[in-house]
């Protein structure tokens, strides 16, 4: 079952223009929404996945809380969706994006780029080693502050299953007051975009382990009756 | 055992940072290629075509923040015909216009579903990435169970991309009277 956001959500204020007026229109999937790209492991460099360095001069590292970031991808019947593409990015430390766009007085970190990607195991696992991203304020309602969030960008096996959404951390003050959080207005959606910290996976002396699974529609033979509610 | 689905959020304005990384400005990231870039190998059999347009929200400014994803078949009707990401692009659209160019091969149609491009469509201000086609005007398009299901000629155009001389034209309007048809996959 799907907690989707609508499209129009007026305390979001960006998607008061850009959320189409009309429904979407249904239609049973084909070939082409079953189906979707793969990308090989050839195609992942070793520190890919490692925020912490993939954009530090050698030997250097990005400033912030190291953290480890992993867990499982599955589809709504808790099957594992293995060897598909992970595409993450966020702020530095300090709450600030490497984007010509970006002018929040946080500096920008020169070892961090803020972008990695993975490609899930047999088991569909991931993990991802980085620094907690900041919050930062962005201009909606006039005093709106982001929670600390990594976003994901998600392949499934079928076009259907696309997804990008946002990981947040259990605990953050911030999550209940923020307007594209609350987009989902249900509890359990938030609850299931919120890591836990993973004592069991924390490294003593080292980094923290938060652990976040992602859920996607269901595969091809379940497709059908998956159909987004209420569009 | 059932879970519910992770929620959409957002892609946000910075989207362009973890999909094409390059294009925004990181210099060097992934080895500076861009993934998508190439909706099929060079050699690929085919008509090969340019689609360019614009993305537009409810004002018909700009929306230059967004990523666009296409998914296609290819000239026989096959749908990854090789495995691997043949048939997929990704784009990031220009800063000023919010424009994207995509060289690619005009594809088969599959039963009765004329040929067409698939798009997804992610940005600031977009909860749930949106999904939508791109038809041909110069194609066979009246079997097709999806345009037949349309019944107001203006939001059926906004499916069909126009020729113009060798590229076609396809525009993607978020809303307003223009408003893009946009699908329940
Ligand atoms: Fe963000």
């Amino acid at each position: 079952m799907g907690l989707h956001p609508q499209a129009l959500t007026p305390d979001y204020r960006s998607s008061r223009l850009r959320s189409p007026n009309q429904k979407l229109l249904s239609l049973p999937p084909g070939q082409g929404e079953l189906t979707g790209p793969t990308f090989g492991h050839g195609l992942i460099g070793p520190n890919d996945h490692d925020l912490i360095i993939n954009y530090a001069a050698p030997g250097a590292a990005a400033i912030g809380e190291q953290i480890m970031v992993h867990g499982h991808l599955l589809d709504e019947n808790a099957r594992p969706v293995p060897q598909v593409l992970l595409e993450f990015w966020q702020a530095n430390a300090g709450g600030r994006y490497r984007h010509q766009k970006d002018s929040y007085l946080a500096p920008l970190d020169s070892n961090f780029g803020g972008c990695g990607r993975t490609i899930t195991d047999n088991d569909g696992y991931y993990s991802l080693r980085t620094v907690r991203p900041g919050p930062y304020p962005w201009p909606n309602g006039g005093n709106d502050w982001r929670p600390a969030h990594i976003h994901f960008s998600c392949f499934g096996t079928g076009w259907a299953q696309r997804l990008i959404t946002q990981m947040y951390f259990e605990g953050d003050p911030h999550i209940p007051l923020c307007p594209i959080v609350q987009s989902t207005a249900d509890p359990k959606a938030i609850e299931g975009l919120t890591a836990r910290l993973d004592m069991a996976n924390t490294e003593p002396m080292n980094f923290r382990a938060f652990r976040f699974d992602v859920i996607l529609r269901g595969k091809a033979s379940t497709l059908f009756e998956n159909k987004l509610e209420g569009n | 055992m059932t879970r519910f689905q992770s929620a959409s959020q957002t892609a946000g304005p910075y989207v362009h940072i973890g999909c094409t990384p390059n294009f925004a400005g990181l210099e060097n990231m992934y080895g500076g290629h861009e993934l998508g870039a190439e909706m099929f190998s060079s050699d690929a059999v085919g008509a090969w075509m340019t689609v360019t347009g614009g993305d537009f929200d409810g004002d018909g400014i700009p929306v230059t923040d967004a990523m666009l994803e296409f998914w296609q078949a290819d000239a026989s009707g096959r749908y990854a015909p090789h495995g691997g990401s043949e048939g997929w692009g990704r784009r990031a659209v220009d800063a000023e216009e919010a424009r994207y160019k995509l060289r690619t091969i005009l594809p088969a149609g599959l039963g009765c579903e004329a040929p067409h491009i698939k798009v997804w469509i992610v940005a600031r201000g977009i909860n749930l990435g949106l999904h939508t086609r791109i038809y041909f005007d110069d194609q066979d398009n009246w079997q097709d169970p999806l345009l037949a299901a349309i019944d107001d000629p203006v939001r059926k155009s906004s499916l069909i991309a126009t020729r113009d001389g060798d590229h076609y034209n396809f525009d993607i309007h978020l809303q307003g009277d223009y408003e893009t048809v946009f699908l329940n996959v």
